[in-house]
C-alpha cells in the first residue's frame, strides 16, 4: 500500500541509465547505472564535481545529447508513468519546454543574441499553446513581471546583452516556466552569478515552486545550493550515483567518504589558520579516467579508508537506513 | 540605428575622398603622360607645350584640387588621352553590363552557397559534406577562362541551352555569371558552413532545442540568423573582387563590360580613364560594403547599438 502511494506521487523515475560516448579514444561512461526518483512538487539536488555525469544525467532526461557521438544505451526515464526513452523525437519535442524544462548554468550565452527577450520567451507559447505573436508577447511581458524583472513592458523588447547576468537568469527561468513545467531542471543556475544575485535566484525558485506547484532538479557543485532549496539529496561521483538521502540526513550523517569530503571541504567560519596545517581541505587525488574505468570502487583511489575489497570488488548501492542509500563497502 | 547608418555614411565619404587622392598621385608619380602621348622624338620644347596645354606643369596639388572639383561637382574625370572622349563617358558606356554581371554573381555565389554550405554543416562528415567539399575545391581550383569555355562547349554548343556572347537577354547572364561566381563561391559556401557549424555549438542552440522547437526552427530562425553574420560583412567586399576579376570573364563571353577598356587604359597611360575606373569602383565597394554594414547591424543588434 505504502509503495504504491509512493508511485502516485513520483513524477520522475530515472531505472539504471546508463549514457556513452563513443570517441576516437574509446567508450567515455559518463553516466552508468544510476537510479534515483523525484517526487511530485519536490526538489531534487544532485550533486557532484564537473564531469561526475550530473548535467549528462539532465540531457538524457531531456533527450539532448548529441549523437553521434552520445548515446543513451540502457534504462528506463519513466516521467509521468511513460517511459520517454520510448517517445519519438516529435513526441519528445511536445514534452520539452512544456512538460519538463530546463535552465542552464550560462545565462550569458544561453539567450540567443539576435532575438528580443520577448521574442525567445514568447517562442515557447507560440509552439506549445499556439499563441499568435501579440498573446505571446502579452504572456512574456507578464512572465517578465512574475520572475521579478522591472518595466517587464520595455524589456520584453530588449535584447540579451542590455541585460545583466541575474536578469539573464531571471529570463531564462520566465522562459522555463511559462508552459507551468511539471519539471523544471536546473543545471548549475546559480554558478555564473554573483553571491547576492544567486540568493535572489534561488529565492524565486522556491517561491515559483510552491506557487506552481512544480518539481525541480537542482544540479551543482555547491553544498550551499542544495541546503537552501533541496529536499533530497543524490551524490554523484564518475557517473554512479554514490549516495542518496534527504538533505538532513547528509550534512548531518554523511556515509560515503565522497559525501564526507565534500563536507569537510567547506571551510568553516572561525576556522584559524595555523601555520603548516592546511587551511583548505580538498578531497586529494583525481576523478578516475571515464574510459578506462578502475575495477572496485571507482572512489577508492581517493579514499582515505580504502581496503582491499575496495579495490576488487564494485560496491552495490544499498539502502542504509530508510531513504539513505550508500555505494561502499564500509558503510552501515 | 540611424545614428549608425549616418555615421558610417561619413566614413564611406572619407573612404572615397582617400581613394581618389591615392588613385590621382599614385598614377601622376608612376607615369609621365606627356612622354607616353607623344611620339618619342619630340623635342623638349614640345612636350613641355603639351604639359602647359594640358595643364601638366601646375603643382601636384593644384592639379589635385582641380581633379576633386571637377569630379565632386561635375563628374568629369577629363578627356581620354586616347579616345579624345570623356573619360566618364567611355566608362558609362561599358560600366552597368559590368556591375549587372558582378551582381548577377554574387546573387548565383549566394544563392548556392548558403543552401548548400548549411546543409554541409548540418550534415557534417557526411557523403553530401564530402561531395560539396570536393565540387568547391574544384571550383576554386579551375582557371575562369577555362570553366568559362567549359560552359560554353557544354550548355552553348552541345546542349545548346543558353547563348554563349552577348547581353541580349537575362539567359545572356547565365554563363557569365557561374563563371565569374564559381571562384568566390567555394569561399562562401565554407564560410557559411563553418559559421553554422560554429553557432550549433552555442549554448543557445541547446536553449531553444530545450524548449522544443522544432529542428527547422532551431536551424533557420537560432542558428542561421547567426551564422550568417561573417557572410554579410565579406560580401560587400566581394563585390570589388568581382568588378576587377570580371575581364577575363568578360572577354570569354565577349561581354560588352569595362574590363578591356581598364587594361587598355592601364598600358596606354590613359589616366584620366583608369582614375575614373578606380573611383568609380572605389565607390561600388564603399556602397557595398555600407550596406553590408547596415544589413550587418540589422540581423545583430549588437553591432548597432555599440
Amino acid at each position: 500500500m505504502m509503495n504504491q502511494k509512493t508511485t502516485e506521487q513520483t513524477l520522475l523515475s530515472i531505472k539504471n541509465l546508463s549514457t556513452y560516448f563513443h570517441t576516437p579514444e574509446g567508450v567515455i561512461r559518463a553516466v552508468e547505472g544510476v537510479n534515483f526518483d523525484i517526487l511530485k512538487g519536490a526538489c531534487l539536488g544532485v550533486l557532484g564535481e564537473s564531469g561526475c555525469g550530473k548535467s549528462v544525467t539532465a540531457l538524457s532526461i531531456m533527450q539532448l545529447i548529441p549523437s553521434p557521438p552520445g548515446e543513451i544505451s540502457s534504462g528506463s526515464i519513466q516521467f509521468a508513468g511513460k517511459d520517454l526513452l520510448r517517445f519519438s523525437s516529435r513526441q519528445m519535442r511536445s514534452i520539452r519546454g512544456k512538460e519538463i524544462s530546463m535552465i542552464f548554468q550560462e545565462p550569458m550565452t544561453s539567450l540567443n543574441p539576435v532575438y528580443t527577450v520577448g521574442n525567445q520567451i514568447g517562442e515557447t507559447y507560440r509552439i506549445h499553446e499556439g499563441l499568435d505573436a501579440r498573446q505571446a508577447k502579452e504572456k512574456s511581458i507578464e512572465m517578465l513581471s512574475l520572475v521579478g524583472i522591472p518595466s517587464p513592458q520595455k524589456r520584453v523588447d530588449e535584447y540579451p546583452h542590455q541585460l545583466s547576468g541575474g536578469m539573464r537568469q531571471r529570463v531564462m527561468i520566465a522562459m522555463a516556466i511559462g508552459c507551468q513545467p511539471k519539471l523544471l531542471i536546473a543545471d548549475e543556475p546559480t554558478t555564473a552569478l554573483d553571491v547576492t544575485i544567486q540568493a535572489q535566484i534561488l529565492d524565486l525558485m522556491a517561491g515559483l515552486q510552491e506557487e506552481m506547484g512544480m518539481s525541480i532538479m537542482m544540479i551543482t557543485h555547491d553544498l550551499g545550493v542544495i541546503a537552501e532549496i533541496s529536499d533530497k539529496v543524490v551524490v554523484m561521483y564518475a557517473g554512479q550515483v554514490v549516495e542518496q538521502s534527504s538533505i538532513d540526513e547528509l550534512f548531518k550523517h554523511p556515509l560515503h567518504p565522497y559525501s564526507r569530503g565534500l563536507l569537510n571541504s567547506i571551510p568553516k567560519l572561525g576556522d584559524k589558520f595555523v601555520r603548516g596545517k592546511q587551511p583548505l581541505r580538498e578531497i586529494s587525488g583525481q576523478v578516475p579516467d571515464l574510459i578506462n574505468l578502475p575495477s572496485g570502487c571507482l572512489f577508492a583511489s581517493r579514499c582515505p579508508k580504502v581496503e582491499k575489497k575496495c579495490l576488487e570488488n564494485v560496491p552495490q548501492l544499498i539502502e542504509i537506513a530508510p531513504g539513505h542509500d550508500v555505494r561502499c563497502w564500509l558503510a552501515g | 540605428m540611424l545614428a549608425y547608418i549616418i555615421r558610417r555614411m561619413f566614413q564611406a565619404v572619407a573612404i572615397c575622398l582617400v581613394i581618389s587622392a591615392m588613385s590621382f598621385f599614385m598614377l601622376f608619380l608612376n607615369t609621365d603622360p606627356a612622354l607616353m602621348l607623344l611620339p618619342p622624338e619630340a623635342e623638349v620644347a614640345d612636350i613641355a607645350a603639351f604639359k602647359k596645354q594640358m595643364g601638366l606643369d601646375r603643382p601636384v596639388l593644384i592639379q589635385y584640387k582641380d581633379f576633386l572639383g571637377r569630379v565632386v561637382f561635375h563628374g568629369d574625370f577629363g578627356q581620354s588621352f586616347v579616345y579624345k572622349v570623356p573619360a566618364v563617358q567611355l566608362i558609362m558606356e561599358r560600366f552597368p553590363a559590368t556591375l549587372r554581371l558582378a551582381l548577377a554573381a554574387i546573387v548565383f555565389i549566394n544563392l548556392v552557397a548558403i543552401p548548400v554550405g548549411v546543409i554541409s554543416a548540418v550534415k557534417r562528415g557526411s557523403f553530401v559534406d564530402n561531395i560539396f567539399t570536393f565540387f568547391a575545391l574544384m571550383g576554386q581550383a579551375m582557371p575562369l577562362y577555362w570553366l568559362g569555355i567549359m560552359l560554353i562547349i557544354i550548355f552553348g554548343v552541345w546542349l545548346r541551352w543558353l547563348p554563349i556572347s552577348g547581353s541580349d537577354s537575362f539567359a545572356h547572364l547565365i554563363l557569365p555569371a557561374i563563371t565569374l561566381g564559381s571562384w568566390i563561391l567555394p569561399v562562401n559556401m565554407r564560410l557559411v558552413r563553418s559559421g553554422m557549424l560554429d553557432v550549433l555549438n552555442k549554448d543557445y542552440i541547446r536553449t531553444a532545442r530545450a524548449k522544443g522547437l522544432p529542428e527547422w526552427l532551431v536551424l533557420g530562425k537560432h542558428a542561421f540568423k547567426n551564422a550568417i553574420l561573417p557572410l554579410v560583412t565579406v560580401i560587400g567586399m566581394q563585390l570589388g573582387l568581382l568588378l576587377g576579376g570580371a575581364v577575363v570573364t568578360e572577354t570569354v563571353f565577349a561581354w560588352p563590360g569595362m574590363g578591356q577598356l581598364v587594361l587598355d587604359s592601364i598600358h596606354m597611360g590613359d589616366y584620366p580613364v583608369v582614375q575614373a575606373v578606380v573611383v568609380v569602383f572605389a565607390v561600388c565597394v564603399v556602397v557595398g560594403n555600407l550596406v553590408a554594414d547596415i544589413l550587418a547591424a540589422l540581423i545583430d543588434p549588437r553591432i548597432r547599438l555599440n
